[in-house]
């Protein structure tokens, strides 16, 4: 019982356990000693409250009280066999982490062949393989979904994996590395060091690039001069991003947040933080590398 | 002193009352939370969404029509049992006023987003507080009442509902413990799987002595009065009285199987749930039994009709219980709908027709009337409610079943079969079905408040003599 700190805990919950079902089987024996002869009526018990009520004063009903034995009797051997008391039990030697551990072995060795050819085949010949690409599609439906959706689209904050627009770069390797080491994007926030007036001639120099009609020219040439400053070190000269350093692309129309104005104040004014998990412990290698084909094939049609 | 010469009714009358108002309420934001699952658009705003929604139905179903219930009811049974009137008039007034105050607030301050987050323990610390308060009161006014009592065995109702406010009171002061920050702001006083611990410990232990041991003190006045009947046998009510206090208090754990909580823990909670059975159907074959030749009554009460289905649900759920205790099945079961059909089967089927059933018998004698204003209308509630609670329980039975499966659906390849969504998906229709199960039984109390209203208004509120002791063996 190392769940306490002293061991007296484990002996006093064994204690007050075992007294307790005994006191149940106690209970159980002090009522069973009238019995009715065969034919014979119960008597009620004399008490009566309320005007008219009152206690037969039957016996125990038979099958109950083997039912409440059967469950006394099931107790003490499942503590015998299983985890419970620190006086006794656990012959089974059982834990769940350990149930768990088993059954993962158990999967493993059945499945692990089958990941293993997959892991030795390299990933355009994967994509395209249709048996690989339904394993893949599964694993993306188990493990990806709450982030980057069941059509793989994302959503506000999470990419969309089908554009073939990347934010650290779309080769089989890059994708494979973005799920095995993930990522960590990080747009700092310049709220304090510019001041509104410049984050908005920022947002409009940058609706400017990004193709989008509406935006303010006086405030966008303002803008252009703090870009070339500050924003050129990640987003390079061109607004064509950095995939080195997962900075977006801000020239095309796609959005990890949205290309408001509004929103693209918010985003230059607060910063924006981005984490993509690593994989590589938690799913193994296998799975790490028939997801990554599974990606890489979601862009391909459109190259 | 001519008032000592009656049994004090006006206080069982506010609360029986009172039961029928908020089972409405709490029944029709139950309604509504059921609707909100099948047309998510329903969800509006912050105030109105589902997740402060849920906690508003299941307090106000739990301690509002519920608490109101045993109030009523017990006030009621302690008087007739101990041939006195209640230790304190202005005390019992106070539990009244005072549990009204807590419900009002719970229904403004859980819409407005105050919670503790600790599952039918929401409320915030001032309102545990006032609820310690009340709790009190009516801890004095009962025992108190038992104290003074005229005749010397305490019936064995009285035996329940006494481990029940001795039970909550523990209960509430153990898991509420927190450290306030805020004036509406607090901090539970345990943390990580203690914290779980201890709230598994209250949340099943509020089913245990809240929603099962008062319960079946109400089913042990009401059904020997209703059918005329002795109780059938005293020393099971023993056997299964003491085994059920004692035992229920262990079987919190399997709320947690398969978490972070130590493996032992799980075990005791698994193996206490299951010698739980016995003890919890000793009520139900007592109950049951207690009819044995007056069967015939059941063609015509519909008071009885609805006791006595509410003893098979009680039965039903009670088996149901401990098997969903089990490791594997809980395996299976946990975490899915299958639960939600569980509590309303108890909830539904066990504590909402007794108290009914209860209620039903109370008000014509609390307003001087032979009967209910129509014994028809009973019979219908008695109908449409026994059918909503029917399509409740099916559905979410299905819907959780095939959730549990489709979540353990593994492939050749060894991926899971099946995503989240499509399970989601597989369940919509049992949602719908739900619903109407659900309105179904909302348009039975509405039916109630209407009979009930009438009879008021065509009788007068009337407190009955205290008899004179009648002679004892």
């Amino acid at each position: 019982m190392t769940d306490f700190t002293s061991g007296f805990w484990g002996y006093f919950i064994a204690t007050v356990s075992i007294l307790g079902i005994a006191f149940c089987g106690y209970v159980l024996l002090t009522q069973m000693k009238v019995k009715l002869k065969k034919g014979e009526k119960a008597q009620v018990t004399g008490h009566k409250w309320d005007g008219d009520l009152e206690e037969y004063n039957n016996p125990l009903p038979g099958w109950w009280v083997g039912m409440f034995v059967l469950t006394i009797v099931f107790a003490i051997g499942y503590l015998w066999l299983y985890p419970g008391l620190v006086v006794m039990g656990n012959a089974k030697g059982w834990s769940q982490e350990g149930q768990h551990k088993e059954e993962v072995a158990k999967a493993d060795a059945k499945y692990q062949a089958l990941y293993d050819k997959y892991t030795a085949m390299p990933i355009e010949a994967v994509a395209k393989d249709p048996n690989a690409n339904e394993m893949g599609k599964r694993l993306f439906q188990t493990y990806c979904v709450q982030c980057h959706g069941s059509d793989a689209r994302g959503a506000k904050g999470f990419p969309n994996l089908t554009d073939n627009d990347w934010l650290y770069g779309g080769s089989p390797a890059k994708i494979e590395e973005t799920l095995v080491k993930g990522r960590q994007g990080q747009m700092p926030a310049f709220g304090a060091a510019f001041g509104e007036e410049k984050v908005r001639d920022v947002a409009n120099y940058v609706l400017k690039i990004s193709g989008n009609a509406a935006f303010n020219d006086v405030r966008a040439a303002r803008g252009a001069e703090t870009y070339k400053q500050v924003c050129v070190a990640c987003h390079g000269a061109e607004g064509k991003g950095n995939q080195d350093l997962g900075a977006p692309n801000l020239t095309d129309k796609i959005w990890l947040y949205g290309g408001s104005e509004a929103t693209i104040v918010e985003t230059v004014t607060n910063g924006r933080t981005n984490v993509m998990p690593a994989w590589k412990e938690f799913l193994g290698d296998g799975k790490v590398h028939l997801l990554s084909a599974y990606v890489y094939s979601l862009s391909q049609d459109k190259k | 002193m001519e008032n000592q010469a009656t049994y004090n009714y006006k206080v069982v009358r506010q609360f029986a009352i009172m039961t029928v108002v908020w089972g409405i309420v709490g029944m029709l934001v139950g309604v509504i939370c059921a609707a909100q699952m099948y047309w998510p658009e329903l969800n509006i705003g912050p105030y109105f969404h589902f997740g402060r929604l849920r906690p508003l139905h299941t307090n106000a179903v739990i301690f509002a029509f519920g608490g109101c219930a045993l109030f009523a009811t017990s006030y009621y049974v302690v008087q007739r049992t101990c041939n006195v009137r209640l230790l304190s008039d202005k005390l019992a007034g106070f539990t009244f006023w005072g549990w009204q105050l807590v419900i009002v607030l719970a229904a403004i301050t859980l819409p407005m987003g105050y919670t503790s987050g600790k599952e039918y323990a929401e409320l915030e610390w001032p309102i545990d507080i006032l609820i310690t308060v009340v709790w009190v009161a009516y801890a004095i006014v009962f025992f108190g009442t038992i104290a003074i009592r005229k005749v010397k065995h305490i019936y064995v109702a009285n035996w329940f509902y006494g481990a029940f406010i001795l039970a909550v009171a523990l209960l509430h002061l153990v898991n509420s413990a927190a450290m306030p920050v805020s004036g509406m702001k607090s901090y539970s006083a345990y943390s990580g799987a203690v914290d779980a611990m201890v709230q598994w410990w209250y949340g099943h232990n509020a089913v245990g002595f809240f929603l099962t041991a008062a319960f079946l003190g109400m089913m042990y006045y009401f059904i020997p009065k209703q059918a005329g009947r002795p109780v059938y046998s005293y020393r099971l009510s023993v056997v299964h009285f003491w085994a059920l206090i004692f035992t229920y208090m262990w079987a919190g754990p399997h709320h947690l199987h398969y978490t972070a909580l130590p493996d032992w823990t799980q075990s005791l909670g698994m193996v206490f749930s299951l010698i739980l059975l016995a003890p919890s159907w000793g009520g139900m074959i007592n109950g049951i039994m207690t009819l044995s030749g007056a069967w015939h009554k059941l063609r015509t009460d519909p008071i009885l009709k609805f006791m006595v289905t509410a003893l098979s649900f009680y039965g039903m759920s009670t088996f149901e219980g401990p098997m969903m205790a089990i490791k594997s099945v809980n395996a299976l079961s946990h975490y899915t709908d299958w639960t939600v059909g569980h509590v309303h089967s108890g909830a539904l089927g066990w504590v909402a027709m007794i108290s009914i059933g209860s209620i039903y018998y109370l008000i014509p004698r609390l307003f001087g009337r032979e009967q209910m204003w129509s014994v028809k209308l009973i019979e219908v509630h008695f109908w449409i409610a026994t059918l909503g609670v029917v399509l409740y329980i099916a559905s979410m039975w299905i819907s959780g079943v095939t959730q549990g499966l489709m979540w353990r659906a593994i492939n050749t390849d060894g991926t899971l079969t099946y995503a989240f969504i499509d399970a989601v998906k597989a369940s919509y229709p049992y949602y719908f079905i739900r619903f109407l199960g659900g309105l179904m039984y909302l348009s039975g109390m509405v039916l109630m408040l209407y009979n009930v209203l009438r009879t008021v208004f065509d009788g007068k509120a009337v407190d009955a003599k205290i008899p004179a002791v009648a002679a004892h063996a």
